[in-house]
């Protein structure tokens, strides 16, 4: 499959050079670079530097963070104003449709395995249960709504909340998805997003964007009237030490029985090995169906889940 | 099973390890897959051989942290292990007799145990155990062997990165005859990310180009760039490295507080062994 997106040539991105996977996180299998991601979201907030070319690589595992926004100051994440108290690894549902996609459970399973050793990333099902795929801000939206319950509890629990100051005031709680450089490219694929999601997105909540090597995502910010508008609320992290392992190219060594130790956690492998997951069965799965969103959003608005 | 037609063999890697990351663990993984699918070999042993202090190079920290790492890192593996030999020697040895002191003592032990590989298992742990307190495991029994394809012996293979083939080309770095050695006798795998530029690099030296056949370049499918430098800038700086390297090993260094900005001046001001040896007036 063709993985890159050429911005500088086309004008618009093609079924075909979309590279589907990026879409949502699939979290079909749990390796180690996303998870270095969500680290880099808690230290590595720096200003991205404008780089050379525009063409963007590899897979990313968009998921959801939220970080508590200190009252002090609420400018930048770069100069510590904000507290990471938690990440959320949200895998997609099996109604997504993408080549390849494991059964929800199994992705599930694996993502807690491979997150058995963080004390504060962990994985919530909600998403991967529900029938159809969900679009990014409902999902959004859900785990909004369920964090912010849960520490409301926690602060009416503990009555004297300066105490804790590690627990926010509900005003004070934001939730931003945690993204690759090629997740914001695919915000320009004709009909993948409906703008009012968009700007939910960028305005409402906001982006942790991870790039590294020459991707580019202030290209895709500047060239985004919406991402544009709201850049104050992306956050663009460069991770220094590239380490490119993808879901796709793991699965394949995995059809190859070639080795995959050293980039998924042992424990996520024996699990892949006892319950025998992909194979070349599994990898023609959802084969020549199209991609959920592309057929879902054409036309109909979203439903509203919550407020 | 038909391994014994195929040609053993041991994977060993220089280095610093400062630290060891995935990185140099995924490399053993990469080139045991494509040995292995050639249908020629079967690797039966990694060895990691972390330098001695005596190299000199910027920022390395005492060799017994070195080796400790490594073998915290290899802890769940079962084919691959630390030794300690080269980091104990007070002076720094070329790479080219520390292959051939794995060749004559690696041997021995393997002939001693044919396939027992539960036996091998637990000596694995004995060997481990007493590297830890320093000391060095191998049975000492000279078995020299003309290394290239006997029938039933075990070849030695140097695991190296791209870098290190680029680095014949640096003059001084590597006397003439360690490398005619190291390609003639034993034999390099080299994971490289970029497959063309070794094979270049290989077509452009005289040496290296009448040794080809002894060299495998082991085409890199998943870009890894988790070098022990960007780990130590990182640490440094207070910044999470996790999953790039085994978290026992973060621990340790946690535990130990390795690599704060001051190990990273050592051996600062000094030359690199190598080159103050070879470039000296007695550069034998």
């Amino acid at each position: 499959m063709q993985r890159c997106l050429n911005l500088g040539k086309k004008k618009s991105v093609t079924r075909e050079t979309f590279p589907k996977q990026i879409l949502r996180g699939d979290h079909g299998l749990s390796g180690h670079r996303w998870l270095a991601g969500f680290l880099s979201f808690s230290w590595h907030v720096v200003p991205s530097t404008p780089s050379r070319t525009s063409t963007c690589g590899c897979l990313s595992w968009p998921g959801t963070t939220y970080t508590r926004r200190q009252p002090v100051s609420r400018s930048r994440m770069a100069e510590g104003q904000f507290h990471v108290i938690g990440g959320i690894v949200s895998p997609v549902s099996d109604g997504y449709g993408k080549q390849g996609l494991v059964l929800a459970q199994h992705r599930v399973a694996m993502a807690r395995l491979a997150l058995q050793s963080s004390d504060w990333v962990s994985v919530d099902d909600w998403e991967s249960q529900q029938s159809d795929w969900t679009e990014t801000v409902v999902t959004m939206r859900y785990h909004y709504s369920r964090i912010l319950k849960q520490y409301q509890e926690s602060t009416w629990k503990n009555q004297a909340p300066t105490s804790y100051p590690h627990l926010p005031s509900s005003s004070g709680l934001s939730l931003k998805l945690l993204c690759g450089a090629d997740f914001l490219d695919t915000f320009r694929v004709p009909g993948l997003w409906l703008e009012d999601h968009v700007e939910e997105l960028a305005g409402r909540f906001g982006l942790v964007c991870i790039s590294r090597g020459e991707q580019d995502p202030e290209r895709a910010v500047h060239e985004s009237d919406t991402l544009s508008r709201h850049r104050s609320n992306i956050f663009l992290v460069r991770e220094w030490i590239r380490n490119e392992s993808s879901a796709t190219k793991v699965r394949r060594a995995l059809r190859r029985r070639l080795s995959v130790k050293y980039l998924v956690p042992d424990s996520v492998i024996e699990y892949i090995h006892k319950h025998n997951l992909y194979t070349e069965d599994s990898e023609q799965k959802y084969k020549d169906v199209p991609l959920r969103p592309l057929t879902k959003q054409t036309g109909t608005p979203v439903k509203i889940l919550d407020d | 099973m038909e391994t014994q037609a195929r040609t053993k063999v041991v994977l060993l890697a220089c280095g610093s390890f400062n630290p060891i990351t995935n990185m140099h663990l995924r490399m053993f993984e990469l080139a045991k897959d494509c040995l292995e699918d050639t249908g020629q070999y079967v690797v039966v042993k990694g060895l990691i051989s972390p330098v001695g202090d005596g190299y000199k190079k910027k920022g390395l920290i005492e060799a017994s942290h070195r080796v400790k790492m490594a073998m915290l890192a290899t802890e769940t593996s079962d084919w691959i292990k630390v030794d300690s030999w080269e980091s104990l020697q007070p002076e720094w040895v070329e790479t080219a007799k520390v292959i051939r002191h794995y060749h004559e003592l690696g041997t021995a032990e393997e002939n001693n145990d044919e396939v027992d590989t539960v036996k091998k298992k637990k000596r694995k742990l004995e060997n481990n155990k007493q590297d830890l307190d320093g000391s060095f495991s191998y049975k000492t029994r000279s078995c020299k062997k003309s290394m290239v394809s006997t029938d039933d012996g075990y070849q030695l293979k140097l695991l190296c990165g791209g870098d290190v083939l680029e680095s014949f080309g640096v003059p001084n770095l590597w006397k003439p005859e360690d490398i005619v050695e190291i390609v003639g006798n034993y034999g390099l795998v080299c994971i490289t990310r970029n497959g063309c530029d070794a094979h270049k690099f290989i077509h452009q030296s005289e040496v290296l180009w009448n040794y080809r056949k002894n060299i495998h370049v082991v085409r890199e499918w998943v870009t890894n760039d988790i070098s022990a430098t960007h780990i130590r800038r990182a640490l440094r700086r207070g910044q999470t490295v996790r999953y790039l390297l085994p978290d026992p090993v973060l621990n340790y260094i946690k535990k130990q507080g390795l690599y704060s900005a001051e190990s990273e001046q050592k051996n600062a001001d000094v030359i690199l062994a190598p080159l103050q040896r070879n470039t000296g007036p007695s550069s034998s």
